[in-house]
């Protein structure tokens, strides 16, 4: 889908329409540059979308929105989305496609009891009046916006939300006091000395294994030391995970902050 | 009395956003609600009778000082204030969805009306106009909107219940008639 039709096929004789309609269809359309070919579309000046301009085409038809002839209906449509260019637009050719199963639809020769048969134009009905409804509440909404929009507040806000932050208030001597105190603080810079320490995962499994071997189940307190380096509690971390992931054990955490409950697990044996 | 219409035209005067009936309740304690109604409404009259260029609007659920429309264009044309953006045919549509069916996610906004609105109700959220209430059950646990108080404020409605009912717009849903 994502070629562009050349004018020529634009024009092309597809679509079998008789020439009055096309004048008719030409005339109705809003002033769009028919030879600019554009490759993606994401808002149309005309139409809002596929089911405005099938509800304009409707209107324009003078058509009863109950009884849609709609085969009639979905050539005309056709044809708009190939003037109008909206060839790209995703949204238009699958509501063609389901006006050309709707017209299908109403080809089928209708077997058994006429009570039974239900409008394929049904659900397609449905849409048109859900949609010409919110069409209604968009014009209140318009209406009213404009309204308010024509008066001003004391001092408009930009539509951030956003709480008006008090000013400041200060006297010199606090200021200066602050930048005495951040000077004095930053006047000898201290000098960390970073050592990378590696971490020993293999270590802290055997440890666990050789723990769970014994007992079966424990606690994260039991395993790490209260006074241990970022580097063991990140091991003992990492082995823990290794060792869930492996079916070993199961963790498990009662409530949130709790000790990490560690138990051997008996079904990753059985496996 | 006075000192009360006073009181409330200042805090109307101060805050740029409307003012919650509560707000101004909490501001004068010693006044009823009764009270406070009716200061109200002598401002209103005093700046519609007495030739103010404001007047007093109720709004999104509060009260607030605006310009009177007329004056729109001069105090435009001097650059003293800007009128916000309208919006868009599309964002219009979307908003209308959404004010009527909220809570509502993004797919149901799309079947009716026949287009993706992921990228709208972005710019809406960013707008503050909508923002999220929610989420539904069912698979992914969609996201939920629903209209905000500045939507409210930015369509110059009190509450969400003076669009019309859905049943009292001309064209209401109702069944199709009989099968042909």
């Amino acid at each position: 889908m994502g070629a562009v039709m050349t004018e020529e096929q634009a024009q092309g004789p597809q679509v079998g329409v008789h020439a009055e309609s096309v004048t008719l269809v030409m005339e109705a359309v809003p002033a769009v540059a028919p030879v600019q070919p554009v490759s993606f579309l994401v808002d149309l000046p005309a139409y809002a979308g596929p089911l405005d301009l099938l509800l304009s085409l409707i209107r324009d038809e003078k058509v009863d929105i109950y009884d849609i002839p709609i085969a009639h209906i979905a050539r005309q449509f056709l044809l708009r989305v190939r003037v109008l260019q909206l060839n790209d637009a995703a949204e238009y050719l699958e509501l063609a496609a389901r006006l050309l199963r709707i017209k299908a639809q109403m080809l089928l020769p209708r077997h058994g009891e006429m009570e039974k048969w239900e409008d394929p134009r049904a659900e397609l009905v449905r849409r048109l009046l859900e949609y010409q409804q919110m069409r209604e509440v968009v014009d209140i909404l318009e209406r009213r916006g404009d309204e308010r929009r024509s008066r001003f507040a004391r001092a408009w806000l930009q539509e951030s939300g956003e709480s008006v932050a008090a000013p400041l208030s200060l006297s010199l001597g606090e200021l200066l006091t602050a930048v005495d105190r951040i000077l004095r603080v930053t006047r000898e810079p201290t000098v960390h000395t970073i050592v990378a320490r590696t971490l020993d995962v293999a270590g802290a499994i055997a440890m666990v294994r050789s723990v769970i071997a014994e007992r079966r189940n424990a606690r994260w307190g039991e395993l790490v030391a209260r006074d241990a380096e970022p580097w063991q509690i990140l091991s003992m971390l990492l082995a823990l995970l290794e060792l869930a992931k492996l079916g070993e054990l199961r963790l498990a955490q009662p409530r949130p902050f709790a000790s990490v409950e560690i138990e051997h697990d008996s079904s990753g044996e059985a496996a | 009395m006075i000192h009360l219409v006073k009181l409330l035209e200042a805090a109307l005067f101060a805050s740029p956003r409307p003012v919650p009936v509560e707000e101004l309740t909490a501001l004068a304690s010693e006044a009823s609600p009764a009270e406070i109604a009716s200061a109200l409404d002598a401002l209103r009259v005093h700046y519609d009778v007495d030739g103010h260029g404001v007047e007093l609007a109720e709004i999104g659920g509060g009260w607030q000082i605006l310009t009177r429309a007329e004056y729109t264009g001069a105090i435009e044309r001097a650059q003293l204030a800007a009128r916000p953006q309208r919006l868009s045919a599309a964002a219009l549509e979307t908003l209308a969805i959404i004010a009527y069916r909220q809570p509502i996610g993004r797919m149901e906004v799309e079947e009716i009306r026949g287009v993706a609105v992921g990228s709208i109700l972005k710019s809406l959220q960013e707008r503050a106009l909508i923002d999220v209430v929610g989420r539904a059950e069912g698979l992914g646990r969609p996201l939920l909107y629903g209209t905000t108080p500045l939507f409210l404020e930015q369509f110059a409605l009190r509450h969400l219940e003076e669009l019309p009912r859905a049943d009292e717009l001309a064209i209401a849903l109702r069944p199709a008639p009989q099968p042909l």
